[in-house]
């Protein structure tokens, strides 16, 4: 296995953009990771696309094929990869294994989703798929609420309260006014969250990620080749993915993600670091309590201390440790392909020092996480300046 | 949602009797069936079993935004229920006002419409379940409750 850094990345603006299409997003994503790559596209030899439901919504599959058509990068092969809102994690991993094989020295990474189009009971079907259609989406079990009866758990059994985890909107959406690329740059309040309406009780609007259009992009290449390209590439020091039940009801626990914990594991041994070695993380919070529970799964904070840790300020920016830094997917938006891959440009930014007034002091070693469905698939990546 | 009606056909054990899977092997009990035990592979024994009709509210949410297919039923409750035999299973809860559904409640399987919202598809049915109010009726049994006879008017 060859050691494997991220020489570039790019994102699309994320929000509703009406005014651009499923493949527009791409292209805005890609071009942006290729420049500031500084590579031409003919050193690609290989690209991985992270989508969840592009024929769901958009109407479009294939979409391997159409990146590689539409970047101009024809005939390079181009893989779609898709495992629900961890589909760009899915694509990073695959795109970081090409390299690390010997297989490819530079690959491009990406995912999209195009949201904003189509009806919220529609997109609502589409990212049900993400569970067990046939026993949970069949009897009208949506995403928010199934992290719903997650949440109604951690609060029985860890004392968690409907302000912890509205903390966490908070606290994201503090974080994202800093991030031109990010869907909100407005401000929010625990009394916001609060009253802003049940979408699946306890859950209210304002503790679930938005519906996004967006797209992202990074630049892979061994690291032994990185530094022909930019004299500050971001290494991947480790990526785990593990995988758990489809159906939540399945789960052994219901107030962790066993995915996550394995996979965490994993990435901590490969990169012989410990939870306290991270300084910057950018986690997998589709709705607040998943922020609660990751930040425990991760092991920044004990099981049932997540939710205080939240409420007291300790994962905000500069404090115990950074978590979402962009805003998360709670403020910078959620287009489910992409999130994977925002996420490494993010830490990308961080580590290399460019994050402006989101920077993390003295960033060395950053962490994403990304999550599909309720957590039948993680991600966990480590990352360190090269 | 729309589901195809071979698809609506073959859930019929699981969605009308609670057909899961049982392995002789480590003597677990699964739902939905499984071919495969998890925690035997290679060396279990499954075979098809009917789970119990109790159990108790494990977890439960009321949902406010559904999916397409559900527009007219919301506010529902939706829960997590842990069968009288371990087995955890997701369903609606029914009849019930919100504030009366507790994590414990015990609850009891009925059989009921899921979803007929195209007019050219087949009504599709399933389990829900509803509260029941007085804990000594439901004594804990492992097999499906039997239907219960009609009351017949004496008078």
């Amino acid at each position: 296995m060859r050691s494997v850094s991220i020489i570039g990345g790019g994102l699309s603006k994320f929000g509703e953009r009406w005014d651009k299409s499923f493949r527009d997003l791409v292209v805005e994503a890609g071009t942006a990771a290729v420049i500031d790559a500084g590579i031409e596209g003919r050193e690609i030899q290989a690209i991985y696309g992270g989508c969840m439901s592009s024929g769901r919504l958009v109407g479009q599959e294939h979409v391997g094929a159409l990146f590689a058509d539409f970047l101009g990068l024809n005939p390079i092969p181009a893989t779609r990869c898709e495992a629900a809102c961890a589909s760009g994690g899915v694509a990073l991993r695959a795109g970081y294994l090409a390299v690390a094989s010997g297989m490819y020295d530079v690959v491009a990474v990406g995912g999209v989703e195009k949201m904003t189009d189509f009806d919220s009971a529609d997109v609502a079907i589409a990212l049900g798929g993400a569970g067990d259609m046939e026993h949970e989406l069949f009897f009208g079990a949506t995403f928010p609420a199934l992290y719903a009866l997650m949440a109604r758990r951690h609060m029985l059994e860890y004392g968690t309260t409907e302000e912890m985890m509205a903390s966490c909107s908070v606290k994201n959406h503090k974080n994202a006014v800093h991030n031109p690329y990010a869907q909100y740059h407005n401000e929010i309040t625990i009394e916001d969250v609060m009253n802003s309406g049940y979408i699946a009780s306890p859950l209210k609007l304002l503790d679930c990620s938005p519906i996004t259009d967006g797209a992202a992009a990074v630049i892979l290449c061994a690291s032994e080749k990185a530094k022909k390209f930019r004299k500050d590439p971001v290494e991947i020091i480790a990526s785990s993915q593990a995988s758990d039940t489809i159906s939540l009801s399945n789960r052994h626990c219901m107030t962790e993600l066993h995915a996550t914990k394995v996979a965490a594991a994993d990435a901590y041994r490969r990169a012989n670091l410990k939870p306290s070695d991270i300084d910057v993380a950018e986690v997998h919070d589709c709705f607040s309590i998943a922020e609660i529970m990751a930040i425990e799964d991760l092991g920044f904070f004990d099981k049932g201390k997540g939710g205080p840790a939240s409420l007291e300020g300790l994962t905000a920016l500069n404090s115990e440790i950074s978590i979402n830094t962009s805003g998360g997917l709670k403020a910078t938006g959620h287009p489910v392909g992409a999130t994977g891959i925002k996420q490494a440009v993010e830490i990308m930014w961080q580590l290399q020092g460019k994050a402006d007034k989101r920077q993390v002091k003295d960033a060395e070693i950053g962490m994403t996480h990304n999550v599909g469905g309720s957590g039948a698939t993680a991600v966990v990546n480590i990352y360190k300046r090269l | 949602m729309k589901h195809p009606l071979p698809l609506i056909w073959r859930m019929i054990p699981e969605k009308y009797y609670l057909m899961g899977s049982h392995c002789a092997t480590c003597k677990n009990d699964f739902f939905p069936f499984r071919q495969i035990c998890p925690n035997c592979r290679r060396l279990g024994k499954v075979s098809e079993k009917r789970m119990p009709t109790t159990g108790t509210v494990y977890s439960f949410t009321e949902v406010s935004a559904p999916p397409s297919g559900f527009e007219f039923e919301v506010p529902y409750p939706l829960a997590i229920i842990e069968l009288d035999n371990k087995v955890k299973i997701l369903a609606q809860i029914i009849d019930a006002p919100m504030e009366k559904i507790r994590i414990g409640s015990r609850v009891q399987m009925r059989f009921r419409r899921v979803g007929d919202d195209d007019e050219e598809s087949a009504i599709s049915y399933g389990y829900k379940f509803a509260l029941i109010e007085d804990a000594a009726s439901s004594a804990k049994t492992d097999k499906p409750a039997k239907t219960p006879k009609p009351t017949v008017s004496k008078g």
